[in-house]
């Protein structure tokens, strides 16, 4: 075989329908461990957290991929041959749909009572008035008539055909499919997705800079970032306080301030699920919520290491929540002694309560009665090394935990408004209030309305293609033993193989017309009482 | 009424019509087995030329291909046993829309009720029955009777024992108008593409019954057995609804999953496609049966082939659905059935020195 020929055979072999159905199942099952196996785009930290639980499988997950599925080499390649199958089956089809477009209708077969719907009658009336007849039945059933000067040596028969948008349909929603698959690509190449906390009273304005996470397609430019800013004011909601769903939080929103650019007027928006707030293309979005409580650390001599709000994410439905402090300017009282880094790391209980079986818990997620429960750590915190940190735990390497004199952990219970004072000269730790953040996620997909107007292309073309029925009609007169023998056939062009009874009753219909002596009585009984099915 | 006697009048109706489903079981199994005593004698339309008189007086030659559709008979005490168990069907469905209402109002405020897995099977069998009921005169599908209602009636029962909760107000993400065109969409596909699938399973069994019917036995179609089996239609005839049913949803799970899903999604979440498991599995369902309907009109895939891609279909329908909910719980944005709401933030990365 020489590679001409093995290019032209592998050519076939793509496009062939086998292959297609092949590559389909392939693209069904290779989705499947996307949805098992955590996905690093859709879930980073699920992702890592995965990643250390299984030391072994991780390398080899790795090289497959299995962590990001759907940009993984072995799924692009798969969806891109499915393309490449796509676009060589459907280009010779839209060359043959063209000339079909162009062409006449068929001509009638020479023998008519081979079809396989076929009836006939014969008939006194002369072939010129019913042929003019089945010409104007076809007309109204909108068939388009094969013209009379198409060749035909014998003006016998009447030649017809219609539903011409099934074929177009079907073209259509394989050309749709490329069309979504652009604008997703568009959105996955030079779009973002973007995530940020703020708590209640703060702002952000839209640069690199103010992400806590930030995702950029490939081809994303930071210039492209619209230069909107906003404050977060106010953040509402309501729990659901008795009954089954008690705990619940419902009509929670966001009050904004927002500005489209520096120096643009002040604009008012509440954000809430289902309810972005947009600038130009890009979105805000409301994700969730949790709590910030407002902590100040002092030194010894009570000038202030450490105040502000901190984030404490949500671990489960109670708002019991996780947090971490670090302080790197907390001093030691003395001069000239070496100075040592505080690190605060436990949990934020909006509604605190204590059992002995349980230790402390969150009763209820609003904040009735909040609490913090610390650990203390004193040492380095391993700020300086370079290394990326994330703000919400601890490295302990450098730490050791502050003792209470009989040797145990330090743990500080603090009820809002309480300062503890922490031993060896260490200063104070005091739970000052509580704020509430929000989780934005701010993104810009563009591609978003090509993607949206393939999809519903695709489906106006599939709907064409399963429910238009292309048909072939024929009616031939023919002089037979003195009288006019007229035959009438059809032919059913779908090829999905759904034989119907609908073409049967289209020729009953036609026929009967066809046999009327006057085109008014078109509306006479159908020959067979039989219903199509 | 008060919203707590709606919700009590509601899992009433749902004992209730689960009784008269359980009784239209009881009918139609009555009805194939008064079955198995009368022969089945085929009356299979041949290639044949008839003259027929028209409106007009002259007489008509017909050739009509036929996929040789068997019109059985039924015995008097079938044709009996069959009305009453459509009858007993409809008067059960007529309750079940009464428990599906009830439901809806039993919400403050009242609210579609499609919030959680118990409300969606409770309307999707639903859906299930009317399909059935719509189309039975059409397809005359008494042969589908038993399949529909015992399927109904065992979905229901799993429904009440495993997924019931009690009515409670929605989400905030699921308020939204999308709530009923992306879930009614999804209800509608799903009750179809159950329907078709039960299509295709019978059409696997039967197929595999003739193949093990002894050649001699097929010749002499008077003396088969009058069993249910015999009694399905031809081949030809159960591919044919089957693909009709699977043609029908097919566009509808298009808008609902690839759609109406996608708009809501960048409304509700800020991504209109995120790969999470739920949109995942959605998006296989619609691959397979993509691959359905290419795979019937493809020689070598037709028929058998075809009716296992569509039961594939039907598995990952299904799974999505269940599976998801249960197995994967947080790991899916979609996963409204877990009791708890879970606000899970993710600690994101930031160089070190950041405090938030």
């Amino acid at each position: 075989m020489t590679p001409r020929e093995l290019a032209r055979w592998s050519w076939r072999q793509l496009t062939s329908m086998r292959i297609a159905l092949i590559l389909l199942f392939m693209l069904a099952l290779g989705s499947v461990p996307g949805s098992v196996i955590p996905q690093d785009a859709v879930d980073s930290f699920s992702a890592s957290k995965w990643r250390e639980q299984h030391p072994q499988l991780t390398p080899i997950y790795e090289w497959l991929g299995l962590f990001g599925v759907y940009q993984s080499l072995w799924f692009t390649a798969i969806y891109i041959l499915l393309m490449i199958s796509l676009v060589g089956c459907i280009v010779p089809r839209l060359k043959v749909y063209w000339d079909g477009v162009r062409a006449q209708p068929p001509a009638a077969p020479r023998n008519l009572s081979r079809m396989p719907e076929h009836r006939s009658f014969e008939t006194d009336e002369p072939a010129e008035v019913v042929l003019a007849r089945a010409e104007s039945l076809l007309r109204r059933r909108r068939f388009r008539l094969r013209a009379a000067g198409a060749g035909d040596t014998v003006q016998d028969a009447v030649s017809g055909q219609r539903g011409y948008l099934r074929e177009a349909g079907n073209l259509v929603f394989h050309m749709s499919v490329l069309v979504v698959l652009v604008g997703f690509g568009i959105g996955s190449l030079w779009g973002f997705k973007g995530g940020v906390i703020v708590v209640t009273g703060d702002g952000f304005a839209n640069t690199l800079s103010q992400y806590d996470d930030f995702r950029p397609g490939s081809f994303f430019d930071p210039a492209n970032l619209e230069p909107f800013d906003f404050t977060v004011n106010d953040f509402d909601v309501t729990f659901i306080r008795e009954g089954r769903e008690a705990g619940m939080a419902h009509k929670f929103a966001a009050d904004l301030t927002y500005r489209t650019a520096p120096g643009a007027a002040e604009q008012q928006r509440s954000i809430a699920v289902n309810h972005p707030l947009t600038v130009n293309d890009t979105d805000v979005f409301l994700i969730s919520h949790g709590y910030a409580p407002q902590i100040t650390v002092r030194n010894a001599d009570g000038s202030i290491a450490y105040s502000g709000p901190v984030v404490y994410l949500p671990e489960d439905a109670t708002f019991r929540s996780f947090g971490v402090i670090k302080v790197p300017d907390a001093e030691q009282g003395k001069a000239g002694a070496k100075s040592t880094q505080l690190g605060l790391e436990g949990e934020f209980y909006p509604t605190y309560a204590f059992t002995d079986a349980t230790g402390p818990f969150s009763a209820f997620p609003d904040d009735k009665n909040p609490a913090i429960s610390m650990l203390v750590y004193r040492g380095d915190l391993g700020l300086d090394n370079g290394k990326p940190q994330s703000v919400y735990s601890l490295d302990k390497t450098g730490l050791d935990p502050v003792l209470k004199p009989d040797g145990k952990p330090l743990r500080l219970d603090l009820a809002m408004g309480r300062v503890a004072t922490l031993p060896d000269g260490l200063g104070t730790v005091t739970f000052d209030g509580v704020s509430r953040y929000v989780k934005l996620q701010v993104s810009h997909t563009p591609g978003l309305r090509i993607a949206l107007t393939g999809v519903v292309l695709a489906l106006i073309g599939l709907l064409a293609s399963l429910f238009i029925r292309p048909r072939r009609l024929w009616v031939r007169v023919r002089r037979q033993g003195g009288r006019n023998l007229v035959e009438v056939a059809g032919l059913d062009r779908r090829g999905d193989g759904d034989a119907s009874d609908a073409l049967s009753a289209e020729l009953d219909a036609l026929t009967t017309a066809l046999s009327s002596t006057a085109l008014s009585s078109t509306a006479a009984p159908s020959t067979t009482g039989q219903e199509p099915t | 009424m008060s919203h707590e006697q709606l919700e009590v009048l509601s899992n009433q109706a749902v004992a209730a019509c689960a009784v008269v489903y359980f009784m239209a079981v009881l009918a139609h199994l009555a009805q194939w087995a008064a079955g198995r005593q009368v022969p089945v004698s085929e009356h299979v339309e041949e290639h044949a030329s008839v003259p027929v008189t028209v409106g007009g007086g002259a007489p008509v030659t017909r050739t009509s291909r036929s996929d040789g559709a068997a019109v059985h008979e039924e015995s008097e005490r079938m044709q009996l046993f069959g009305r009453i168990g459509v009858a007993l069907t409809v008067v059960a469905a007529a309750v079940q829309l009464l428990a599906v209402l009830s439901r809806a109002f039993a919400a403050d405020p009242a609210r579609v009720p499609w919030g959680n897995m118990y409300e969606f099977t409770l309307t999707g069998t639903l859906v299930v029955t009317i399909g059935y009921l719509l189309l039975y005169r059409r397809y005359s599908l008494s042969w589908l009777s038993p399949v529909v209602t015992g399927f109904v009636l065992v979905t229901l029962m799993v429904d009440v024992l495993v997924l019931y909760t009690p009515v409670v107000p929605l989400r905030d993400a699921l308020q939204s108008p999308w709530l009923v065109i992306h879930v009614v969409a999804a209800i509608i596909a799903t009750g179809a593409f159950t329907l078709g699938g039960m299509c295709s399973a019978l059409y696997l069994v039967k197929e595999r019954w003739e193949r093990r019917q002894p050649p001699s036995s097929t010749d002499d179609s008077s003396t088969a057995t009058g069993g249910y089996l015999a009694r399905l239609p031809a081949l030809a005839v159960l591919d044919r609804v089957a693909y009709r049913t699977h043609a029908f949803a097919f566009p509808i799970w298009t808008f609902a999953a690839l759609i109406a899903g996608p708009i809501w999604a960048h409304y509700a979440w800020g991504r209109y496609w995120g790969w999470d498991p739920k949109e995942v599995w959605a998006f296989i369902t619609w691959v397979v049966y993509a691959a359905y309907l290419h795979a019937r009109a493809t020689s070598g895939w037709k028929g058998r082939s075809a009716a296992v891609v569509a039961l594939i279909g039907l598995l990952t329908l299904w799974f999505n659905f269940v599976g998801i909910n249960f197995f994967f719980g947080s790991g899916s944005q979609h996963s409204y059935a877990a009791p708890e709401i879970n606000p899970t933030i993710h600690a994101p990365l930031v160089p070190g020195g950041a405090t938030a």
